[in-house]
């Protein structure tokens, strides 16, 4: 295996755990936010000790989100050096801006938040725990406006054998990352959503701290519902965007080889590098209805795409049935449970069910951002750089080196906090004070 | 080759050297607030001798070290922003270095977070041995990375340098490591003293008195050592005004003496910063108007003429920065305010 292979390898594992941990500090920010705001409200307990139960597990969570974020800020000098003194102009502006902007105010009143329990009255820990969830969406701008310009580059003139800044507005204003902001976030709202669900399920079924986890359930099953729906419509106009500035990038992902008006969807495909090996069920104009709002557009197909010039298709296809095949599920899982919210008890199959679904929302997210990213390739910055030219001049040995003590050391770390995550889950609210141990 | 993309004496220039300076001051920060929880983790294992006050060191820094790493973050940022070419070639340059950093910190930022969650023997005595580790490492690998950039990397005609992990550890980069660590351990046995009581903070009184002379010593032989090994005197003699720098580390250990004294604990802590940064300043001025100073070419030193952004991305990131630095400074003040006390039964959450 060659650099360029390892580091493609070793930053797409690298963002895809620290992605695993993203989107429940993103969704759950919001959600402990709200519980404290509703316990300054009406004084009542059960309130704020929701606060305290779903913050436990918010922390181990947040901790892992956060020192795996530091790698991939660094992932971009060390693996991709000239990409960043390509971009780096641009590009690094954004992910210093992203530090100053969002990144303190976060990892400040995190520190805040947990210690303050007794420091701070009821409403300025609640006020805290507004900036965090603030913060974490703050950062969340930032960095997709950095993956806007990959995905879409504006703003900038080639100059001085680089990449340089003409227009920070347009850069700001890149509808790219406003498209892909309001579909991560909501995606991440949820899966906090689901999440909770999932959790106060669990306990319901066991008929523990049955008002606690109603009050719960209710909570998540309204922002799911809410944002499992808003982030399916988003998505469409998303992929509308998407499909005119990346239009291979919308053949790799429709699997679609031969450009055409009226352009079908196929139902059933079984996609191959040199084309289908299976397609049925089609509905006519169906994709070009979805792509373009317009049964008539038509689509241009792979066959019309010089080879060198396509993204991997299988990966690309994969990653967007898959999110859609689970954006369909959501919507309707949520429905039930937010119409059902008051007498959940009496739906044993439902509550049995929900703790599994948990992780759909998050293979949802993974999958799209392989779709954002495998589909983006041949290119790091969509028709200006290609990713074979981005890599740093290093040795295999030494990339060989970091991915695998990477993967051992994320493999571990990851099982760890999942099971403790598990673990605190499942404990319930009766137990906040720190546990005592005798000294070994 | 490297391009030259400033002009000496134009805006872009003196952006440049505005955003050179802001660079040092971030890494100096950086060390400054970072150095504590590393040396206090570093003490970790020699100092906590019950399962409380294994947990009081964690708790001593547990407010602060998730926002101190955030000025790594941002010094990693600006870098790459201000000047791209020194971020990528700095970074890849020092690839496993830079790797092992990483592992390092990011073993320790859980072991806050995982240590005490489970009651079993064997987890906590895991997360320990990370966490002294992951504090030591960290303390020990920066230290490497400075002095060696201070006498300057083997840089090729491209600016990239290939000196490997092994390359770095040559006598000067040890020594730099060495006092790295022992500047941090002594930075976090002042920080011990200002938030633990009882026997805890009576054997990091200890540590930091013992400490001094070592750390003056140290001190001493490194900077005659870097008169030996490196070009960093030469801008002083050019400029004598910048000498003034050399008296904050000195006027720093003075005082702390004074003040461990006088036991004045956070007077004392206070000094120690004052050397840090004039240590980390001191560093900086030396290797001006380089950002990766190149040895034995200094030809392929990338500076800030030929490392620095547009003079648009410059003024736009000092906007940026002038804004928000003075509100995180304040909202950083605040909390340290309110959480860096004498820690009591309230204030133990890991
Ligand atoms: C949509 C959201 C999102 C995306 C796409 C990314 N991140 Fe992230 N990142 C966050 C949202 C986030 C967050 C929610 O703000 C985190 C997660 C947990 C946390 O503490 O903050 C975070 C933490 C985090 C940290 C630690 C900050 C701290 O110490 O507080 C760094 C350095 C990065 N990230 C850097 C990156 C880079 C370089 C990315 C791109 C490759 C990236 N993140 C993708
Ligand atoms: C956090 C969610 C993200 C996930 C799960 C993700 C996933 C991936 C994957 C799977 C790849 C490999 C693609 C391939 O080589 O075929 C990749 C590459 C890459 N992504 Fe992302 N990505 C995420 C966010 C971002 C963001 C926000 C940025 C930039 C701001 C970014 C920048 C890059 C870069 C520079 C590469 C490496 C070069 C390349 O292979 O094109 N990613 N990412
Ligand atoms: C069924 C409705 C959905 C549609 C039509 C849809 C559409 C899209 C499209 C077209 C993209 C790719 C855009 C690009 O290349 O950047 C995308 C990406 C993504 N999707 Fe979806 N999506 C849907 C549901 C979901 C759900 C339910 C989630 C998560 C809970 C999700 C999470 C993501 C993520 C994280 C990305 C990558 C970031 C981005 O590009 O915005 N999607 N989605």
């Amino acid at each position: 295996m060659d650099v360029l292979m390892l580091s493609r390898l070793q930053f797409a594992a690298a963002t895809m755990f620290h992605f695993l941990f993203v989107p429940l500090t993103l969704g759950l920010s919001v959600l402990i936010a709200c519980m404290e705001t509703a316990y300054v409200r009406t004084g009542n307990k059960t309130y704020q000790k929701m606060a305290k139960f779903w913050g436990k597990i918010f922390l181990v969570n947040f901790a892992l989100g956060v020192v795996t974020g530091i790698t991939l800020e660094f992932q971009f000098g060390t693996n991709w050096s000239r990409y960043s003194s390509f971009v780096g102009d641009i590009f690094g502006s954004l992910l210093a801006i992203e530090a100053t902007a969002a990144f303190f105010l976060e990892s400040t009143f995190i520190g805040v938040w947990h210690f303050g329990w007794e420091k701070l009255s009821a409403k300025a820990h609640a006020i805290v725990a507004w900036l965090i969830a603030l913060a974490s969406n703050l950062s969340a701008i930032w960095i997709l406006l950095a993956n806007g310009f990959m995905q879409d580059p504006t703003g900038y003139i080639i100059r001085n054998g680089r990449a340089e800044l003409t227009d920070f507005i347009a850069v700001l204003t890149n509808p790219f990352g406003w498209y892909q902001f309001f579909h991560v976030i909501p995606g991440a709202l949820c899966l906090g959503g689901f999440f909770v669900m999932g959790v106060a399920a669990w306990h319901l079924l066991r008929e523990s701290n049955v008002e606690f986890f109603q009050k719960s359930f209710a909570i998540g099953a309204g922002v799911a519902l809410v944002f499992s729906v808003f982030t399916a419509v988003e998505g469409h106009f998303h992929g509308n965007h998407m499909s005119q500035v990346q239009p291979a990038k919308l053949a790799a992902m429709e699997s679609h080889w031969e450009t055409q008006r009226n352009a079908p969807l196929y139902l059933l495909v079984i996609p191959g590098e040199d084309g289908n090996l299976v397609e049925a069920l089609p509905i006519p104009g169906a994709l070009s209805f979805l792509a373009y709002n317009d049964v008539n557009a038509e689509v241009k197909g792979l066959n019309d795409i010089p080879k060198e010039d396509r993204p991997p298709i299988v990966l690309t296809f994969l990653g967007f049935r898959i999110m859609v095949g689970i954006g369909t599920v959501l919507p309707m899982l949520a429905l039930f449970g937010w119409v059902m919210r008051n007498k959940i008890k009496q739906y044993p199959l439902y509550l049995k069910i929900l703790p599994w679904c948990i992780p759909l929302p998050y293979i949802a997210m993974q999958a799209g951002w392989v779709l954002a990213e495998v589909g983006r390739q041949p290119w790091i910055v969509y028709g200006l750089m290609r990713t074979s030219d981005a890599v740093s001049p290093v040795t295999t040995g030494t990339v060989a080196f970091s991915f695998i003590l990477m993967c051992l050391l994320y493999t571990l770390l990851g099982a760890a906090g999942i099971w403790l995550m598990v673990r605190l889950a499942k404990k319930g609210p009766e137990d906040h004070t720190p546990i005592q141990v005798k000294a070994a | 080759m490297m391009e030259t993309f400033v002009e000496t004496g134009t805006v872009h220039y003196y952006l440049a050297v505005t955003w050179f300076i802001l660079w040092g001051v971030l890494w100096a920060v950086y060390f400054i607030l970072d150095g504590f929880d590393l040396g206090a983790g570093t003490l970790h294992p020699f100092l906590a001798k019950t399962e409380e006050e294994k947990r009081a060191i964690l708790n001593a820094t547990g407010p602060f070290w998730d926002g101190n790493e955030v000025w790594l973050i941002t010094a990693g940022g600006v870098t790459f922003a201000a000047f791209p070419y020194a971020y990528a070639q700095m970074f890849s340059g020092l690839y496993t270095a830079l790797w092992l950093l990483l592992f390092a910190l990011i073993v320790r930022g859980v072991s806050f977070e995982f240590r005490s969650k489970v009651e079993s023997v064997a987890w906590r005595k895991t997360w320990d041995i990370c966490h002294a580790v992951g504090s030591f490492l960290p303390a020990l690998l920066l230290g490497v990375a400075f002095a060696n950039i201070f006498r300057g990397l083997p840089l090729d005609e491209t600016g990239f340098s290939q000196a490997g992990l092994f390359g770095l550890l040559n006598p000067y980069g040890l020594a730099g490591g060495v006092l790295f660590v022992i500047i941090f351990v002594m930075h976090g046995a002042l920080w011990l003293c200002i938030r633990t009581t009882g026997d805890l903070r009576g054997r990091a009184e200890n540590v930091a008195v013992k400490l001094w002379p070592v750390q003056v010593v140290l001190t001493v032989l490194f900077l005659a050592y870097t008169a030996v090994e490196t070009q960093l005197f030469s801008n002083f003699f050019l400029y004598p005004a910048l000498f003034v720098i050399l008296a904050l580390p000195v006027a720093g250990l003075v005082l702390m003496r004074v003040y461990m004294g006088a036991r004045k604990w956070w007077m004392a802590w206070g000094a120690s910063c004052m050397y840090i940064g004039g240590t980390t300043m001191f560093g900086v001025a030396g290797i001006f108007p380089a950002i990766i100073p190149s040895n034995p070419n200094p030809g392929n030193s990338l500076t800030i003429m030929n490392s620095a952004s547009s003079p648009l991305t410059l003024s736009i990131m000092l906007g940026v920065v002038l804004v928000f630095l003075p509100v995180i400074i304040g909202y950083q003040f605040w909390a340290y305010k309110t959480f860096a006390t004498p820690m009591g039964e309230g204030d133990i959450h890991y």
